[in-house]
C-alpha cells in the first residue's frame, strides 16, 4: 500500500469518526425537556447494540453453526451475569471449540 | 478536589472490563490490518485516532482494495451515524461542562464507553468520562499493536473465533438490564426483528449497514418512547 494514500485515508477516517461523535456532543447544549425524546434517549444503547449484533454475529467467524454456538454461549454467560471479558472470551472459546476443533474432525 | 479524584477512581474501575475485551477484539483488527499490508504501527495508529470497531475494519478494507476517498468517507460515516445519537443523549448529561472539554471528551464515545456513561445516575464530570476512556484506548491500541506484530503465530482458527468477542460485548452489556425492564427486553426485540428484516429482505438489500443501524435504532426507540408517553399520558387521566 502506497504510504502517502494510507495516511490520508487515515486522517479521513479519523474525522469520519470524531466529527460524528463530539460534536453533537459540543454543540447541543440545552436540557431537553420533551418527555418523548427523554425516553427516545433512553432505549437508544439498548436499540443500537442489538442492531449492531443481530444478525451480523452469525457471520463474524469462519462457519455459521460456529457463530452460532458462541452467540449462545454468550448469551448464556450474561444472563448468568459474567462480566464482560468472560462474556467475550467464552464466546470466542465456544466458537473455536466448534470451528478449531469438531469440524477439524468431521 | 477529592470527590474529583472519587470519580477518577470510579471512572477507570467501570472501564478495566473495556480495556480487556477491546485488547481481544483489537488484536483480530491488528492481525487483519497487516494481512492487509498496513505496517504494525501504523495499524496501531488507525486504532488510537478512531477508537471504532466497524468503521476501522471497514476503512482499512476499503484502503486495501485502494479504494477511492469518496467511498471511504461516506462508507464510514455512515457506519458511524449512530454516534450521533449517542451523543446527543450523552450531552444531556455533560450540559454544565465547558465547550472545549465536549470536544476533547468527543473522541471517546464508543459503543461500549457510551453504554458505561450513560448508565450512571445523574450528570457526568469531565474527570469521571476521561478516566473512563484512558484504559480502553490502551487497550485497543495496544491490543492491535500485539495482534499485528504477534498474529501471525497463533492458527487461523483462533484469530477467527476472536472476530466474535466484539459482538459478545454487546451481549454482555445488553443482556443484564433487558432480564430487569421489560421495556428494554422489548426494544431488543424489536431492533433485533427490524434489523433481520431490513438483512435478509430482498427489498432493503440495497441499504448499507451503517443506514440498516441507524434506521432500527431509530425504530425500536421511538416506538418504545411512544408507547411510554402514551401509558404516561393516561395514568395523568
Amino acid at each position: 500500500m502506497e504510504m502517502g494514500y494510507l495516511l490520508f485515508g487515515i486522517l479521513l477516517m479519523f474525522l469520519a469518526t470524531y466529527l460524528p461523535r463530539a460534536l453533537p456532543l459540543a454543540l447541543l447544549n440545552k436540557r431537553i425537556t420533551s418527555p418523548f425524546l427523554l425516553a427516545f434517549f433512553s432505549y437508544i444503547p439498548y436499540a443500537v447494540l442489538t442492531a449492531l449484533t443481530i444478525p451480523a454475529i452469525f457471520t463474524a467467524t469462519q462457519s455459521v453453526p460456529g457463530a452460532a454456538v458462541g452467540f449462545a454461549a454468550a448469551l448464556f454467560l450474561s444472563l448468568r451475569g459474567k462480566p464482560m471479558i468472560t462474556v467475550a472470551l467464552g464466546g470466542a472459546a465456544a466458537v473455536w471449540l466448534v470451528e478449531g476443533l469438531l469440524l477439524s474432525i468431521l | 478536589m477529592t470527590l474529583q479524584r472519587a470519580d477518577i477512581r470510579r471512572g477507570m474501575r467501570l472501564s478495566v472490563p473495556i480495556a480487556l475485551g477491546y485488547f481481544a477484539v483489537s488484536f483480530a483488527f491488528g492481525i487483519s490490518a497487516v494481512q492487509s499490508g498496513v505496517p504494525p504501527f501504523l495499524a496501531a495508529f488507525i486504532s488510537l485516532t478512531n477508537l471504532s470497531s466497524s468503521g476501522q475494519f471497514a476503512g482499512v478494507k476499503i484502503l486495501a482494495a485502494g479504494g477511492a476517498y469518496v467511498e471511504l468517507v461516506l462508507s464510514v460515516l455512515i457506519i458511524n451515524l449512530r454516534y450521533i445519537l449517542m451523543s446527543l443523549s450523552l450531552s444531556q448529561k455533560m450540559i454544565a461542562l465547558p465547550r472545549w472539554q465536549k470536544l476533547l471528551l468527543g473522541y471517546g464515545v464508543t459503543d461500549e464507553i457510551y453504554a458505561a456513561a450513560i448508565q450512571q445516575e445523574g450528570d457526568l464530570s469531565f474527570s469521571f468520562f476521561a478516566s473512563l476512556i484512558v484504559l480502553p484506548v490502551l487497550g485497543w491500541s495496544g491490543g492491535t499493536l500485539t495482534g499485528a506484530l504477534m498474529g501471525q503465530l497463533l492458527p487461523q482458527t483462533v484469530t477467527a473465533a476472536l472476530g466474535i468477542a466484539l459482538y459478545c460485548m454487546f451481549i454482555a452489556i445488553v443482556v443484564p438490564p433487558a432480564t430487569k425492564d421489560s421495556r428494554i427486553l422489548k426494544t431488543v426485540l424489536i431492533a433485533a426483528g427490524f434489523s433481520i428484516a431490513l438483512t435478509y429482505l430482498p427489498q432493503f438489500s440495497f441499504l448499507p449497514v451503517g443506514w440498516r443501524v441507524i434506521l432500527c435504532t431509530l425504530a425500536a426507540s421511538s416506538l418504545m418512547a411512544l408507547r411510554d408517553v402514551r401509558t404516561l399520558k393516561e395514568r395523568r387521566q
